[in-house]
């Protein structure tokens, strides 16, 4: 358990000590690249807006993410249980994965003028829902014959078989992919507050670091960010131990 | 073949609890019809231990999963205890050579998964008495708090046994359940079956290409034709109730051993050369 903490610890400091040091050999000034010590400055000098900023963009990210679990379930369910609609849905969802979401912010934001919260929450969400559908469909589909025989054979039904076997199998494989979409999610939602004219959340933050020239809020912006990523990762993380906690090996 | 009285048969003591009346069955592929069973006819009787061989890829897989009403057949019947099979039903357990147990349950809650299923009147404390009752008899009864992964292969095997058993099926299908342990953890597994048939009741039927383990465990061998298969001869294990492994050794087993080998060497050179790639 110490160690779990301390070598994190230690690299953490071990890097801030390396940037500082890059920043201070070279004598980059703070409008080129800021250094950690610039840092607690600036957040301590918009502590307030970090808050209520952090606070817009972690719900707006867990909002999509619930969505995309939500959809990722059910589009997963439909292409894991139904050879036609895998065949019929995949090279779609392929497709619409691979437009690079930066050019879907302009037209949401479009469409929907003003409606920041949706239009933030939407586009989190349409950037991570695939990693979640195709891991459960994958999960489904390759459930091994002789598990549904097992239950078949009782007389149960499809829905029993899907309960009892097919869900709870495929739960490693939807945390794995869980973890991506919380990554991909908190790009969803800075985009969107970036791009967003009046917007709100760390990405407006961040462009209203760019306009006023204010390096050091930039950068601890994106510390900011970094840190939530951190939290809701390790959150997910958490929910894996509790519901997926017999997939892991024991080292031994 | 349907013709002979089809499931009109009132279940007696002398009805057997398995039959199988011209059991035809065959493949949809791509290339078109695979038969792999042409006009199957076989019983066994309330009780008994039969045990099937033939060549590989003959259907005997297939055979399982008709009597277990997980498919049905194109012609032909196959009735339990006098009534036809059209569906699964919940007197017939069973074990494949893949354990497949639940790796997030606990060895116990994997063999009450199928009381979780079949309906029955028992109380959750009467449920896990069965469960362990059966756990202890096969020798895991200080195993039932671990998870699979933590298991032997030949542990897994008898976890598995357990779950099949729990219901108290009347028929117990196994499919080569013993395929893909080492020689004497199998060896082990065997003299578990013969215990477990002393304290429960069920007749079963064991798909097998172990001529060793079929004389051992059954009280009778039914050799199966190369595909598409028909029974090509039935014969009595000479054994009494009471096996060691020693007996297999003796002269009768050993000369019934000779002859199933026979059996199948005819069974597969009646195959038609692949042909040549």
């Amino acid at each position: 358990m110490k160690r779990q903490v301390l070598v994190p610890a230690a690299a953490l400091v071990l890097f801030a000590l390396a940037w500082e040091f890059l920043v201070w050999v070279n004598d980059w000034p703070d409008y080129k690249m800021a250094s950690p010590s610039d840092l607690g400055p600036a957040f301590w000098k918009f502590r307030g807006l970090f808050l209520e900023h952090g606070w817009e963009t972690l719900w707006r990210t867990v909002a999509g993410l619930l969505l995309s679990v939500a959809a990722g379930l059910v589009l997963g369910m439909v292409m894991g249980l139904s050879r036609v609609m895998r065949e019929a849905l995949y090279p779609l969802l392929v497709g619409f994965n691979a437009i690079p979401k930066a050019t879907v912010v302009p037209v949401i934001a479009l469409i929907f003028v003003g409606a920041h919260d949706m239009n933030t929450v939407l586009i989190a969400f349409l950037i991570s829902f695939f990693p979640i559908a195709v891991s459960i469909s994958i999960g489904l589909s390759t459930l091994e014959p002789e598990y549904r025989d097992i239950l078949r054979s009782l007389g149960a039904s499809r829905f029993t078989i899907f309960w009892k076997i097919a869900l709870p199998k495929t739960l490693p494989e939807f945390f794995g992919a869980l973890k991506v979409a919380v990554t991909l999610a908190f790009i969803g939602t800075n985009l969107m507050e970036i791009v967003e004219p009046h917007g709100r959340g760390l990405g407006y933050l961040f462009d209203s670091g760019k306009i006023s020239a204010d390096y050091p809020l930039m950068f601890a912006v994106l510390i900011a960010l970094a840190l939530l990523g951190i939290f809701l990762f390790y959150c997910v993380v958490v929910l894996e131990k509790i519901f997926a906690g017999w997939a892991e090996r024991s080292e031994t | 073949m349907t013709e002979d009285g089809s499931g009109a048969v009132p279940a007696g003591e002398k009805t057997p609890r398995i039959e199988l009346h011209g059991v035809c069955y065959a493949y949809r592929t791509g290339s078109g019809r695979l038969p792999v069973l042409d006009g199957l006819t076989f019983a066994c009787a309330t009780g008994s231990f039969t045990a099937v061989v033939g060549p590989s890829g003959c259907g005997k897989s297939t055979l399982t999963r008709l009597i277990a009403g997980l498919m049905l057949p194109d012609r032909g019947e196959v009735r339990l205890h006098g009534e036809p099979v059209r569906s699964p039903r919940a007197t017939v357990g069973m074990a494949f050579q893949n354990p497949v147990l639940l790796e997030w349950r606990t060895i116990l809650a994997n063999v009450l998964l199928p009381l979780e299923i079949v309906p029955n009147r028992l109380t959750r404390e009467e449920r896990r008495n069965r469960a362990r009752e059966l756990l202890a008899l096969v020798g895991l009864a200080a195993f039932e708090d671990r998870r699979p992964s933590e298991l032997s292969g030949g542990m897994r095997q008898r976890a598995s046994l357990c779950r099949a058993l729990v219901t108290r099926p009347e028929v117990l299908i196994l499919d080569e359940p013993f395929g893909a342990l080492d020689a004497f953890t199998r060896e082990d597994l065997w003299q578990t079956m013969h215990a477990l048939r002393r304290e429960e009741r069920f007749t079963c039927l064991l798909i097998t290409h172990d001529l060793r383990e079929s004389v051992f465990l059954a009280d009778r061998v039914v050799v199966l034709s190369d595909r598409p298969a028909t029974v090509q001869v039935t014969m009595e294990v000479p054994l009494g109730d009471e096996r060691e492994l020693d007996d297999l050794y003796g002269t009768e087993a050993s000369e019934l051993q000779a002859e199933l080998r026979q059996q199948i060497r005819i069974a597969q050179q009646a195959r038609q050369p692949e042909p040549a790639a």
